[in-house]
């Protein structure tokens, strides 16, 4: 029948530009640099992306509801010294691990639900509260530790941002999970249909008897606890947690997210286009390192190369 | 003589379906002639030509005789053509005169700065022109519709517009705003402007017309004097067949009470009691702003109440969300599908679905088989066009629109719907398909409310009509026994306060 193909290239045309963009810029930096295609190199890019990627898969949820989430960035640094805090707490060590882990993630979630419980009962922009949020964690972390880093963590910690199961880095591992799971939960369950729905309308969402609050509060839970996670990954890689870190690492995940083709204004996007976005912009960086481009030339690349995807994209929309 | 307008063997083509076929259209200077036709028989296509929205594939457009290119929306202004759009394309936080004099503000000299008095001249002097008396200053975010439309053709008016396309204007307007519409349309006939008038109210185009011309499936089919046709005639041309009524009857057998509303009070709403039955279909009569829809939206749960009581089958519920009146069984289809009822950009099948996907789990996923299945059993029952379930919404023509609206509610399992203004801005043919549909709703025992402006429509399809004015119940009536007259009178029944 002819909705079934109507159906596949409906679904994938957003990711279609950008993923032929992938696969150019990937055998352009094959063509220019030998070691590119080497599984070691491959790898590694896989690790540099991961950090941000993992988060841009949260701030996708967010932005296909219309919302943005600044405080990401603050965040990685908040999390990393929650967990890293706790872990030299003094408990036994397994337990130490896994309540390190739980209070890293649980003070993602809640400044996450602090975040949507300002935007949905106080009708607030979520550009402000998060752009407030984001100023308080940033604060936070720097009172809690007195502006000095968490050192001396135990050795085992280091695995999780530094360890390999088979050659693959772990962060790699988790962002590869943790996309698959955020690709079903967005195409296949009621709450990411919501998503979807919210985002492209939300009083018609809320008269088709969507709850409109609860799903904007889950997105924003949903993006503070991955970004957490990937600030115990960080913090575990540093081996250390640093107040500083992931300074302005939201402005790398919006452009992951929307080179990936999901659109600022809500209701339309995908998962695997953030996915494709994020590892664009990863490879980039890979690809002029090796090609000995200096950081501050690269700059200039990787901000031209944002705008031009965004713009091929938005040419494509209006014509197609 | 030259027509004013003339186009000849207009063609357009859109992906997958043929919008034009070899239309022909006139307009001589200072006539009216209507347009109709069914959704998607190509009305907007040609508007948007004629606009420069759009460009055509085949044909030639001549003004005063003269061919013409209309490239662009600036080239139509130019060419002295306007198109009043239902929604209306002002900017709400500007004065009346900034709007209309928007992008032709007098200067004053040579200086970049506004000469607001001149200004508030050519504003004042377009507005009069149309006999009307709207302050020139206020901000056009605090004025009525009906207002806001005279805004809209004042500014077109100080364009030095020759040609006027109206499309739907009576729809959001009251009956007495409409009989003030036409006459500013008189007062533009008798300046020379041709106007080139879209409505699928029948009986305006009688009124108001001197010509029509009648559009299917993208064909010319038919073009001449008003009074040389019918209204059952004109029908005919558009549906292509002929129409044995344009209600159907349906024998409705009341069953016991369903839904019973005691003392509902909000903001808009006073005091207002009344009861529905299973398999009745309830007329909600009254002005535009008489508190109808926002009682549906109370029953609804969309807005708070400050008083009163629900009760449905017999155990009392109090919706504070859409979500809990579903829950409770109650379903409401509101007023402008574009703006509360759709995702614009969700296809068919997810619209279809978005109240019920709890029914649809499996596990914690969305059963994609049977979301299919129903989307396809929904299209081809209501027979959605085109027959895509992946279509984006926003692909779709209106009546498709509200049919994938109302497929939505069908598949609830609601026992109470309330319908709000169901067939506004919907063809002849549609809004036969959409009665029926509410008929075999009733027949299954579902109690139905039914919102319309439209009091034929509610005279042919209700059990009972109740009346409201300025937020009071005024009345309730049995249908076979109502007359306009007798429901307009409640309709204006002021109540003392």
């Amino acid at each position: 029948m002819t909705s079934s193909r109507f159906s596949i290239v409906s679904r994938f045309s957003g990711e279609f530009g950008i993923g032929i963009a992938f696969v150019l810029e990937f055998i352009l930096f094959a063509v220019l640099s030998p070691y590119f295609f080497s599984p070691d190199n491959l790898l590694n890019v896989s690790l540099q992306a991961s950090i941000t990627a993992i988060i841009a898969a949260g701030m996708t949820f967010v932005i296909l509801t219309g919302g943005i989430d600044l405080s990401v960035g603050s965040l990685v640094a908040f999390a990393g010294i929650i967990t890293t805090g706790v872990l030299k707490s003094g408990l036994p060590l397994p337990a130490a691990f896994l309540a390190a882990l739980a209070a890293g993630l649980a003070a993602g979630a809640l400044a996450g639900a602090f975040a949507g419980f300002c935007i949905t009962r106080f009708s607030i922009t979520p550009f402000i509260v998060t752009l407030a949020t984001m100023t308080i964690l940033r604060g936070g972390a720097f009172v809690i530790t007195d502006g000095r880093p968490v050192w001396e963590l135990p050795e085992a910690f280091a695995f999780l941002g530094t360890g390999r199961i088979l050659a693959v880095p772990v962060p790699s591992i988790i962002m590869v999970l943790t996309f698959i799971v955020s690709h079903i939960v967005l195409t296949r369950t009621r709450f990411g249909r919501h998503v979807y729905a919210v985002g492209g309308n939300i009083e018609a969402a809320r008269l088709a008897g969507i709850r409109t609050n609860r799903v904007l509060t889950k997105v924003y839970v949903l993006s503070g606890g991955l970004a957490a996670l990937s600030g115990i990954l960080l913090a575990s890689r540093m081996n250390s947690g640093q107040p500083n870190a992931g300074l302005s690492y939201e402005l790398d995940v919006i452009a992951a997210v929307v080179v990936g083709g999901t659109s600022l204004s809500g209701g339309k996007g995908s998962i695997i286009g953030t996915f494709i976005g994020a590892m664009l912009i990863a490879v980039l960086r890979n690809g002029l390192n090796l090609l000995n481009v200096g950081s501050y030339v690269q700059q200039v690349i990787v901000g031209a190369v944002i705008l031009l995807a965004v713009m091929v994209d938005q040419l494509r929309r209006r014509h197609g | 003589m030259a027509f004013l307008l003339s186009m000849e063997g207009m063609t357009k083509q859109y992906p997958g379906v043929l919008a034009l076929s070899s239309v022909n259209f006139t307009l001589a200077q200072g006539e009216v002639n209507c347009l109709v036709g069914e959704n998607g028989a190509g009305k907007s296509t040609l508007i948007k030509i004629l606009s420069g929205a759009t460009q055509r594939d085949a044909g030639t457009i001549s003004i005063d005789g003269d061919a013409v290119h209309i490239a662009s929306p600036v080239e139509a202004q130019r060419l002295g053509i306007g198109v009043i759009y239902q929604d209306f394309k002002l900017v709400p936080h500007l004065t009346v005169a900034e709007n209309i004099m928007l992008g032709s503000e007098p200067l004053l000299g040579r200086s970049p700065i506004i000469d607001r008095a001149a200004m508030h001249r050519s504003a004042a002097e377009a507005l009069r022109m149309l006999g009307e008396e709207i302050a020139t200053d206020a901000v056009v975010d605090g004025l009525s519709v009906a207002q806001r439309q005279v805004v809209e053709i004042a500014k077109a008016l100080s364009r030095n517009v020759r040609i006027l396309a109206m499309d739907e204007p009576t729809a959001p307007l009251t009956e007495r705003e409409t009989e003030n519409l036409f006459g500013v349309i008189r007062t533009l006939k008798a300046r020379g402007v041709g106007i080139i008038y879209i409505s699928h109210r029948l009986e305006e185009i009688f009124e108001v017309g001197d010509r029509v011309t009648v559009l299917r499936d993208g064909r010319h089919v038919h073009a001449g004097d008003v009074h040389a046709i019918d209204r059952r005639g004109l029908i005919r041309l558009m549906v292509g067949r002929e129409l044995e009524n344009e209600y159907p009857r349906a024998s409705l057998t009341p069953g016991e009470e369903i839904l019973r509303v005691e003392h509902l009070t909000s903001g808009r709403v006073t005091d207002v009691s009344l009861t529905l039955c299973r398999g009745e279909i309830l007329g909600l009569a009254g002005l535009v702003g008489a508190g109808r829809t926002e009682l549906a939206r109370l029953l609804f749960g969309a807005d708070r109440r400050t008083g009163g009581r629900i009760i449905l089958e017999g155990k009392e519920i109090a919706p504070a969300s859409p979500h809990e009146a579903i829950e409770a069984g109650i379903g409401l289809l509101t007023e402008d599908r574009n703006k509360y009822g759709l995702i614009m950009q969700m296809s068919v099948r997810e619209n279809i679905s978005l109240a019920s996907l709890a029914d649809l789990l499996r596990g914690p996923f969305v059963d994609r088989r049977r979301e299919d299945a129903i989307a396809r059993r929904f299209t081809e029952e209501l027979r959605i066009k085109p027959p895509h379930t992946e279509a984006a919404v926003e692909t779709l023509s209106g009546g498709n629109r509200q049919k994938v609206v109302l497929a939505r509610w069908l598949n609830t399992r609601a026992r109470v719907l309330i319908f709000d203004e169901p067939t506004a801005g919907i063809d002849v043919g549609v809004k036969y398909e959409i009665y029926t549909l509410i008929n075999r709703l009733a027949e299954r025992g579902i109690g139905v409310i039914v919102i319309s402006s439209d009091l034929p429509e509610l005279l042919g399809i209700c059990t009972r009509i109740a009346v409201m004015c300025e937020g009071n119940l005024t009345g309730v009536l049995e249908a076979a026994e109502a007359t306009q007259e007798s429901v307009m009178t409640y309709a204006t029944h002021r109540q003392r306060r």
